[in-house]
């Protein structure tokens, strides 16, 4: 079966975007042939620094004839309809159609249609320009005396040459001919810039590849990171040495070279006293160099290994000599900014955050540091955190964002901090509190367990979450620019791994007070004195909404006491709106995270529809005692016993107009009742206040257990009791009977929204 | 071939690394300028580039610029920075197929043989807010070292490039500093000489660096650079007005393009200093930069009105 071979040559495609365009094109062209009714074997593509690759395999010489048939009008229609179906066919005459006919529309015409299969290539030299012209960079640009005009081809770099072969294995294959604004397609490429420069002529892909291997140029990025791994550990370990993997650093740097030679440069041992991760950032980002660890001691080496994309002609000294001298000068400025950032103090640095802006409408990261701090200082004694020490490292956290090495290497961030307060011999769990309030950034990073840590990283993703809820810019859909699922996720996994009971209601509460008083605010107050005062009364008014709602007014610049009335409860909706959708937001993101841990979402919904669900710890230790409740027979039977009684209900109270949520009439019971009746309302009443007390001690288990207790009464009951007895009154009680199952199941959870 | 005398060599020479560079790109057709008479901080803000970039006539031209960064200061004590440094700039509108080759060839000249160097071209797309300017290409990379900026132009003030330019920067001093294997840009040697005919980078600009970073950190009289910076802005949209053609008239071309161009240079550069001292806040910051850029963006509107902007006389 014939092969396609494609390859788009071009300026060097920027590394970070080569592993997704090589597929785009394998998906691109793949679709496009199937689309059109040509299937194929195998597809592979592949992408270097200059070019993008691509194989199909065993695709079709044509594609298939089709046959169709059209049915016309009948026989003896006019001319008119004659004509313009044999337009419509294509036919030349009606002789040329057939005539059939059905016991309905008598006779009628037919048209055969036959049309051939088109030639692979014909329909490759259709399809592929489109897809050039219109292919999915990231960022494209125009270029050359093209440019000139408009509407001219865009490609990621400039565009140089196509090839496009086509044919089977054993007979020279077919360029495929097409034109993308004024480049050819043809069979000739060209191998590695320094190394092989001159022309190559291909023909299929089995020579493809050789051939350019020949010419210094892999074109599997992964054979590429292969090739570099093998090298860099071949080379540590005749020096003793063990490579710092970096998967990242090593798809880039594959990215950067079309024949990688790893070469080992090594620098001054004096710069191994600047922190090693210091040392890693800045041979990374700026030489993308790896780094090399003596495998006894775990400590950095003072070697490094950068890979080149030449085989130099005095074996790479004069390149390793090159990289050296960078290295030198970047280790420099790193040791620059390690001792310089030593001699100012972190709390001296405070002042500048206020010239940084955190957000526009959120004010500096001087007043965040502010609101962090008072947070953190209340969420300690819940997270058992010594509130000074809390305070302390929250004050300090985001001191590092003004020194030299975090303005160089901002991914450095706390790590620096920590460093720094570590050296002014601040507390250990400042210093650490310092690291780690940024953590976790995802899903997989690590939770922090010192609880100065915990408090301060609460504080910091509470902060943002009530200030941007305050202004409004919540995710939505796809965009989340400020990462506030990831925040909200991190406070999550805060409290649950770290077995916190917390009100998230109260917390969220106290941080949006303070920000959100400050927001509005700008709405309500022009002087600057009078805005001091106004953040005075704000922060005396403390997490209460009325008393917030209060304040605004007081201080609201408006004449008119209608007016202030109106700001008043304005104030007081837009808190409690943002509250209850903030908190929401946090239901949503647990159900997430529940639904991860594989947690059913039909129990955490049976959970949350009860009211003021807001200790994340007790909802998921619920929703365990639940789901295991609901895995023994006695669980299902009550759920079974419970859904029999809330049909009956909806039913009957539909029908009467009216709702039995009364307690049953135990007078009644006892002296029409049928001895399951009596039994069930006794068993009820003592499970309902079982399971309460139970849920009271918080212990689920011993609630699910009481609820157990209702199995064999339910049952019995349903067996031998008819609910819509003659009697209203009894009818009514029994009815009241049924509710008072349902609402002793509600202690627990709403079985309602359990789904199975 | 004359063989030229040792001390012209690139490789030991700071000012023959320059003439080398220029006779390069004088054989590849490029008029070769002398630096813009106005203080500016790069060489794209010279007029041959900036506005030679806007409109449809062909342009090659490669020029020396001294670059001025009032915050790049360091009082002379870092060997790889500085307020004050020079850039090597060239243009060629719209950009040959085979610009990268010609890249390469310049650094063939000034003694880098792509044998023994590692060469590669790694991602940068270059944007200018200031210019309302950007375009995409890659920083130069010579054995981990970035030696030039290459940049295809796509829009500039605002406006799209038709035809693209392609635009090559090459950091004068660290590339003579990787030639002449020396730490420090003031160990160059400048005019490649030996004993006491030798004369240094830091001989020459050393105690210049002292002293405008004094200058630009400590000194500057910002009362005047605000004022200056209003009144360049002011002017600017005068000149821009008055050259502005008459609805009735027959030429429809624009007659001040190039003194109100001035004005937005001067207006930057007023900012960096203004910026360097301290005295512009985060918020300011961003409106002062804007400002800045409705001049470029005015000031190439004006240019496409004129004949260097492609409308005929």
């Amino acid at each position: 079966m014939p092969d396609l071979l494609l390859e788009l040559f071009s300026e060097e495609i920027p590394a970070r975007m080569q592993r997704r365009a090589a597929e785009d094109l394998k998906k691109l062209v793949t679709d496009a042939l199937v689309e059109r009714g040509f299937l194929y074997e195998g597809a592979k593509a592949f992408a270097t620094p200059r070019r993008l690759a691509l194989h199909v395999a065993g695709l079709p010489m044509k594609g298939q004839d089709v046959r169709e048939e059209r049915k016309g009008p009948r026989v003896g229609s006019p001319d008119a309809a004659i004509q313009g179906f044999l337009k419509g066919a294509g036919l030349a005459s009606i002789e040329q159609a057939k005539i059939e006919s059905d016991p309905k529309k008598g006779e009628f015409y037919v048209a055969i249609i036959e049309k051939p299969g088109r030639s692979t290539p014909d329909v490759l030299a259709e399809i592929l320009p489109g897809i050039v012209k219109n292919f999915p960079w990231p960022k494209s640009m125009r270029w050359g005396a093209a440019s000139r005009e408009p509407g001219s081809l865009r490609w990621v770099r400039p565009l140089h040459s196509i090839v496009c072969t086509f044919g089977p294995e054993t007979e020279d294959p077919e360029v495929v001919r097409f034109d993308v604004d004024g480049i050819g397609s043809g069979d000739v490429t060209k191998g590695h810039r320094f190394l092989a420069p001159d022309e190559i002529r291909v023909k299929r892909f089995d020579d493809y590849a050789p051939a350019l291997e020949r010419a210094k140029v892999v074109i599997d990025t992964d054979r590429r990171k292969d090739m570099i791994l093998h090298d860099a550990k071949d080379l540590a370990f005749a020096q003793g040495l063990e490579l710092v993997e970096d998967e990242g650093l090593l798809e880039e740097v594959a990215g950067l070279v079309e024949w990688p030679v790893v070469l080992m440069g090594s620098f001054d041992e004096a710069f191994l006293d600047i922190p090693p991760e210091v040392i890693r950032t800045t041979i990374r980002a700026n030489q993308k160099c790896f780094v090399l660890r003596d495998p006894a001691t775990g400590k950095l080496a003072n070697k490094f290994l950068l890979t080149s994309n030449l085989i130099a002609s005095d074996g790479g000294k004069t390149i390793v000599g090159g990289n050296e001298r960078v290295v030198r000068a970047r280790l420099s400025d790193a040791n620059f900014f390690w001792k310089t950032d030593q001699q100012v103090k972190l709390e001296d640095r405070l002042e500048k955050l206020k010239s940084i802006v955190f957000h526009e409408k959120l004010g500096t990261q001087y007043k965040r540091v502010e609101r962090i701090a008072a947070l953190a200082k209340e969420v300690a004694p819940i997270v058992g955190a010594d509130p000074e020490l809390a305070e302390r490292a929250a004050r300090l956290a985001k001191a590092d964002l003004v020194t030299e090495m975090v303005g160089e290497f901002p991914e450095l961030q706390g790590l620096m901090g920590r460093y720094y307060a570590t050296l002014q011999g601040e507390h250990a769990s400042v210093a650490a509190a310092i690291e780690e309030h940024y953590k976790p950034l995802g899903p997989s990073d690590r939770v922090p367990t010192d609880p100065a840590s915990v408090a301060v990283a609460l504080a910091d993703k509470i902060d943002t979450l009530v200030g941007f809820w305050a202004i409004d810019e919540k995710p939505t859909g796809s965009k989340d620019p400020y990462a506030l699922r990831r925040a909200a996720l991190g406070v999550i996994r805060l409290v649950l791994e770290n077995n916190l009971r917390i009100g998230l209601q109260q917390v969220l509460a106290q941080g949006m007070a303070s920000v959100s008083g400050k927001v509005m605010m700008n709405r309500i107050i022009q002087t600057a004195e009078m805005r001091l005062q106004f953040e005075d009364a704000l922060e005396e008014a403390g997490s209460e909404i009325s008393k917030i709602a209060a304040v605004v007014e007081r201080y609201s610049e408006l004449k008119s006491t209608d007016e202030k009335g109106a700001i008043r409860n304005q104030v007081t909706n837009e808190l409690r709106t943002n509250l209850q959708d903030l908190l929401s937001f946090f239901a949503d993101r647990l159900k997430v995270y529940l639904r991860d841990q594989g947690a059913r979402h039909d129990l955490i919904d049976a959970v949350f529809a009860l009211e003021g669900q807001d200790d994340l710890l007790m909802i998921v230790r619920r929703v365990d005692a639940l789901g295991s409740f609901l895995d023994t027979e006695d669980g299902r039977n009550l759920l079974a016993g419970y859904r029999r009684a809330a049909n009956i209900l909806r039913i009957e109270e539909k029908k009467d107009g009216r709702d039995y949520n009364e307690a049953p009439d135990l007078q009644i019971v006892n002296d029409q009742g049928l001895i399951e009746e009596k039994a069930l309302a006794v068993v009820l009443h003592q499970a309902r206040e079982e399971a309460a007390a139970a849920i009271e001690a918080e212990d689920f288990e011993g609630a699910m257990r009481a609820l157990s207790r209702l199995r064999q009464p339910v049952d019995a009951f349903f067996d031998k009791v008819t609910v819509n007895a003659e009697d209203p009154a009894l009818r009514a009680n029994r009815l009241r009977l049924l509710n008072s199952i349902r609402e002793a199941t509600r202690t627990v959870a709403d079985f309602s929204r359990i789904e199975g | 071939m004359t063989s030229e005398p040792a001390h012209m060599n690139p490789a030991r020479s700071f000012q023959g690394l320059i003439l080398t560079l220029q006779r390069y790109w004088a054989e590849q057709g490029c008029v070769i300028l002398q630096p813009y008479d106005m203080e500016m901080g790069a060489g794209t803000f010279h007029p041959a580039t900036t506005l030679r970039a806007l409109g449809p006539k062909s342009w090659r031209a490669a020029y020396v610029q001294p670059s001025r960064r009032p915050k790049d200061g360091r009082y002379g004590e870092n060997p790889n920075r500085a307020q004050h440094y020079y850039q090597f700039q060239v243009i060629l509108k719209p950009n040959p197929p085979n610009l990268q080759e010609l890249y390469l060839g310049s650094l063939k000249a000034i003694g880098i043989d792509t044998s023994l160097h590692d060469i590669r071209f790694v991602e940068d797309d270059w944007e200018s807010p200031t210019l309302g300017a950007w375009g995409l290409g890659w920083e130069c990379w010579c054995d981990g070292m970035e030696v030039s900026q290459f940049t295809y132009f796509q829009q500039v003030a605002g406006f799209e490039c038709s035809p693209v330019a392609g635009e090559l920067t090459y950091g004068l001093e660290r590339l003579a500093m990787y030639l002449q294997g020396v730490e420090s840009m003031y160990d160059l040697n400048f005019n490649g000489l030996d004993g006491v005919e030798k004369v240094t980078y830091g001989d020459i600009f050393l105690q210049a660096e002292q002293e405008y970073s004094r200058h630009n950190f400590e000194h500057a009289d910002t009362e005047m650079l605000f004022r200056h910076f209003r009144d360049a802005e002011a002017a600017c949209r005068k000149y821009l007005e008055a050259g502005e053609p008459k609805p009735d008239a027959n030429d429809q071309r624009h007659l001040m393009a190039l003194p109100a161009y001035d004005q937005c240079i001067k207006a930057s550069h007023m900012f960096n200093l203004l910026d360097a001292r301290g005295v512009i806040s985060v918020t300011e910051r961003q409106s002062y930069i804007l400002r800045v850029r409705e001049l470029a963006k005015a000031c190439g509107a004006a240019w496409l009105k004129t004949e260097g902007g492609g409308v005929a006389a």
